[in-house]
């Protein structure tokens, strides 16, 4: 399945298989993805978006397909791990450092020319400056979620990976949240998100999949049904089915 | 996409691992979680063992390198354990390994923090035995800290290998020294020898054969864990 009308691709994927013994996480998903795309993945637990998300990612190699990231196939080693930025619920920060000391870090695993001054414009403009030089431990689940992305995001990925970036976060936490994400969106980085909380994915995305048993059973690209019609469709192709 | 703002370039392995020992430390240093266990357990088993000694059958200089070299493995391996269990919590090690870094460069960077942690646990433990079992090392403290650095590369090697191997599971605390120490004994066995015959004042050529064979050691265990490496983790 296809969701970009473009020749030109960031993210693809064909038959991408993916197994754990005997079992198929991910079985044969193809996708196409072009810059500034957001891509929101749904479906029960155990239905392979983590999966999917992972080898994308370059932290598992396929059992068997194709997928590229900006040109780079699959594992593809430092050269796509270079193209792409994690997000997930837990947040992959050190709680004994302070938020800039985070983010430096990942700078400089990055290879980010300059660190200080990199890591300073992504606090900035994630709006979390204010509590930069506070250790992560000290900080709400909002701030340090905030942080978490200022160092997914401090290298300027062309592929962010949001891993149900939602969870534990309340109301505004999640809208915060998502305006960063709509921001980086529009900055032209292609997301894939997956998450459980379809009122924040389906105000952010430009396309839409539900998975189900490691396939993708439905994939919407904009216009994407509206709310209810979602809602309805997601219960009907993964809840009542699980 | 728009023109990238922030310059990159992929880091290599010596920068990438130097800054994972900088962020350990960093963390140790904050934390103190870790050397204050092992050093409070080097203390212990100092003040324990003297005080199952009998000085008039076992002479100090016999006793001591044993002494040490219990203390340096056990602590050494509390250091060990913590190693990649820090990036367990908030699973920071898919961060790490999402990075453009070599695999080689994590296990590295590790490695220098660990090696840097038993290091300040016998600065502490080679002095506190020295002095309460009243064996002057003064006379060849060079080629003592020698054997000494050479063991711990070769216990550190091995340590931090196993450490990543163990960490995501149940028994992670459990597993480590059994799967180590095995191990650990081709590099504590020479080190014992030259540690006790230094001690008992035998001229340092007596050893060199032990510091080659810790040198080769190391050297094997730094090669063939650093391959190893990768293959530890989930592919």
């Amino acid at each position: 399945m296809t969701l970009a009308p473009a020749a030109e691709f960031s993210v693809t994927a064909t038959d991408l298989v993916r197994s754990f013994g005997s079992r198929r996480a991910v079985n044969g998903v193809s996708l196409s993805l072009s810059a500034g795309d957001c891509l929101a993945l749904f479906g029960p637990n155990g239905a392979g978006k983590t999966t999917l998300l992972r080898m994308l990612g370059g932290l598992l190699r396929p059992t068997s397909g194709q997928a590229t990231i900006e040109g780079v196939a699959l594992p593809g080693g430092v050269e796509l791990r270079a193209r792409v930025g994690l997000v997930s619920h837990q947040t992959m920060l050190y709680d004994a450092l302070t938020a800039r000391e985070n983010v430096e870090f990942a700078a400089r695993m990055y290879g980010v020319a300059d660190v200080r001054q990199a890591s300073q414009r992504v606090l900035q403009r994630l709006g979390a400056e204010s509590f930069a030089d506070l250790r992560v431990q000290s900080l709400s689940r909002g701030m340090q979620q905030r942080v978490s992305v200022a160092r997914a995001i401090v290298h300027e990925p062309s592929l962010l990976l949001a891993d149900e970036p939602f969870t534990g976060l309340d109301a505004g936490g999640a809208s915060a949240l998502t305006r960063m994400l709509a921001d980086l969106r529009d900055s032209g980085a292609t997301i894939i998100i997956v998450t459980h909380n379809l009122d924040e994915a389906l105000a952010l995305c430009t396309a839409a999949a539900i998975m189900r048993e490691g396939r993708f059973v439905r994939l919407d690209r904009t216009p994407i049904p509206a709310r209810d019609e979602y809602t309805a469709l997601y219960r009907e192709l993964s809840v009542d089915a699980s | 996409m728009p023109p990238r703002t922030t310059a990159r370039r992929t880091p290599g392995v010596l920068a990438s691992a130097l800054a994972i020992t900088r962020k350990d430390l960093l963390i140790e240093f904050r934390s103190r979680s870790v050397i204050l266990s092992a050093v409070a357990f080097a203390v212990l088993a100092i003040t324990i063992f003297f005080f199952a000694w009998d000085p008039t059958a076992v002479a100090s200089v016999d006793l001591a390198p044993g002494v040490l070299w219990v203390i340096f493995t056990f602590s050494g391996l509390l250091g060990l354990h913590r190693s990649f269990g820090v990036e367990q919590p908030t699973r920071a090690i898919d961060a790490l390994l999402a990075a453009p870094v070599g695999r080689e460069a994590i296990y590295l960077g590790k490695l220098l923090a660990n090696l840097g942690f038993v290091i300040v646990v016998q600065a502490i433990s080679l002095p506190a035995v020295a002095l309460l079992y009243n064996v002057p090392i003064g006379g060849y403290v060079l080629p003592l800290i020698g054997v000494v650095l050479l063991a711990s590369i070769g216990l550190v090697a091995v340590g931090t290998l196993f450490s990543s191997m163990v960490v995501s599971t149940r028994l992670a605390e459990l597993l480590l020294p059994l799967l180590a120490l095995p191990f650990f004994v081709p590099v504590i066995l020479p080190a014992a020898q030259a540690t006790a015959r230094l001690m008992n004042g035998r001229p340092v050529v007596e050893v060199s054969g032990y510091i080659s064979i810790l040198g080769a050691f190391d050297i094997v265990f730094l090669v063939v864990c650093t391959l190893l490496y990768p293959y530890t983790l989930e592919q």
